[in-house]
């Protein structure tokens, strides 16, 4: 076991790797905060189509989040790797590919968690909303998104912790994350006990942190008292 | 968009037999590695529940470390890293005997076990403090009272978030490609390689998982309904990890 590797490499790993400054376009953080920010506001919307009372909107809201619960998401980083040069007529950077397949995938997931804050909303804010003369759409974005979002957070985080780690698998369409890093290194140095160790230890560290903050603010007083 | 669409790609030539193939080492990993998972899922979620403060600290210490880094991760970890550590006798067997097979079951059971384990931790507690403590009035020893009474309660309750991991673990089989393993994805895409018709290829792979996911949410439906203890089911739901 020799760990110079580590120190030889670092600042490609950790800069290009991780935070995505180098000469390639890549990097871990700069795939997942925009795929958790795009993939919540799609998450969002459908979440709040299903539950819609038209059918014409909850239906198809539905169908999208079992469908894409069903599939692994490698399936679905293929389908858009291999689909969208095939529709059109020429092929994408990795980096649009991985975000697009994340944000469409991480979405059905975010829409349950959309879907469950607005229903841990308590009932009596819709009856007394209702009361003062407010309609559908301002009570949703004034009364109930306002307290379905705070108890949202933890499964927020949550999620975000799934989609850091999830976004390793970008390195199978050659997308130069921090798995991605490693293996290039990996290639030249044949090293991958150590190589593949520090990596988990990052993506632990990362992961461990974010779920500490999430238990936290679970356990925080007023948290839940609305 | 000029795309000519041709079905018979899938079974045409050897493409059925790969499908075929892919399916059953996808079933093959999904399986060892749920056994692995469950054993582990049980001991480390049962440790973690004891009143021994070092084994909670060790199956703490096993669950965070595990489920908080990549599978992907795991899966090179056990395929790339672990061999050279290996005495050289026995890495040659391996590479002799489908090493990356090993090494997936070895990633997924590893990292599933440590989801499991949140999933059954919370099976225990949430049976009541009482079933503990008249298990041992009764003169049964910690560890009996664990192996027969709650445990299998336990298990009892867990189905429904156990069914999820199971789901979840089933998907994530298909990381496996990465250290080819021949599982359905990988064939899904050797379709593709060999045939250049990567929509049929890949719709067919999806519809397979598809079919397999609502198999077993079905299987598990029933084996749900046939557990259920009465008066209990509510408190099955609350183990979500």
């Amino acid at each position: 076991m020799d760990f110079r590797v580590i120190a030889d490499n670092f600042s490609f790993l950790m800069l290009q790797g991780f935070f995505g400054f180098g000469d390639f376009a890549g990097g871990t953080l700069r795939l997942a905060l925009p795929a958790i920010v795009l993939g919540f506001l799609l998450g969002l919307l459908i979440g709040l189509a299903r539950l819609s009372n038209s059918t014409w909107l909850s239906l198809p809201a539905k169908i999208y989040v079992e469908f894409f619960r069903g599939v692994p998401l490698v399936m679905v980083i293929f389908w858009f790797w291999f689909i969208v040069p095939a529709l059109l007529g020429r092929s994408l950077p990795e980096y649009s590919v991985a975000l697009t397949a994340f944000v469409v995938f991480e979405a059905a997931y975010l829409a349950e968690i959309v879907r469950a804050g607005i229903q841990s909303v308590p009932h009596g804010q819709v009856e007394a909303a209702t009361a003062t003369g407010l309609s559908r759409t301002p009570m949703m974005r004034y009364v109930i998104l306002p307290q379905a979002l705070r108890n949202m957070i933890p499964a927020l985080v949550t999620q975000f912790i799934v989609l850091l780690k999830d976004t390793s698998l970008a390195s199978i369409i050659g997308y130069v994350d921090l798995t991605k890093a490693a293996q290039i290194v990996n290639n030249r140095e044949i090293r991958p006990f150590e190589l593949y160790l520090f990596i988990a230890v990052i993506y632990w560290l990362c992961s461990y942190a974010m779920s500490r903050y999430a238990r936290r603010w679970e356990r925080s007083p007023g948290h839940g008292a609305v | 968009m000029t795309y000519q669409f041709d079905w018979s790609v899938l079974w045409s030539g050897q493409t059925g037999t790969w499908l075929l193939q892919g399916v059953l080492i996808t079933l093959e990993l999904s399986g060892l590695g749920w056994l692995v998972a469950i054993a582990l899922g049980v001991v480390s979620g049962a440790l973690r529940t004891v009143p021994v403060a070092p084994l909670r600290w060790l199956a703490a210490a096993y669950v965070e470390f595990f489920r908080n880094v990549p599978l992907l991760v795991w899966m090179f970890f056990w395929y790339f890293g672990m061999p050279p550590l290996l005495p050289t006798g026995l890495r040659e067997w391996l590479l002799d005997h489908g090493a990356e097979f090993w090494a997936g079951v070895c990633a997924l059971g590893v990292y599933h076990g440590a989801r499991f384990s949140e999933v059954i931790r919370a099976g225990i507690r949430s049976i009541p403090k009482t079933q503990l403590e008249a298990a041992l009035s009764t003169g049964l020893t910690v560890t009996q009272a664990y192996r027969l009474i709650l445990i299998p309660i336990a298990l009892r309750l867990i189905v429904p978030p156990a069914t999820n991991e199971t789901l979840n673990l089933l998907k994530n089989s298909s990381v496996a490609l990465t250290i080819g393993v021949a599982e359905l994805t990988f064939q899904t895409r050797q379709i593709e390689a060999y045939t250049a018709k990567a929509f049929e290829a890949l719709a067919a792979g999806t519809v397979i998982y598809l079919a397999l996911c609502l198999a077993i949410a079905a299987v598990m439906a029933r084996v749900e309904r046939r557990v259920a203890i009465p008066g209990m089911i509510a408190q099955g739901q609350s183990g979500e990890a």
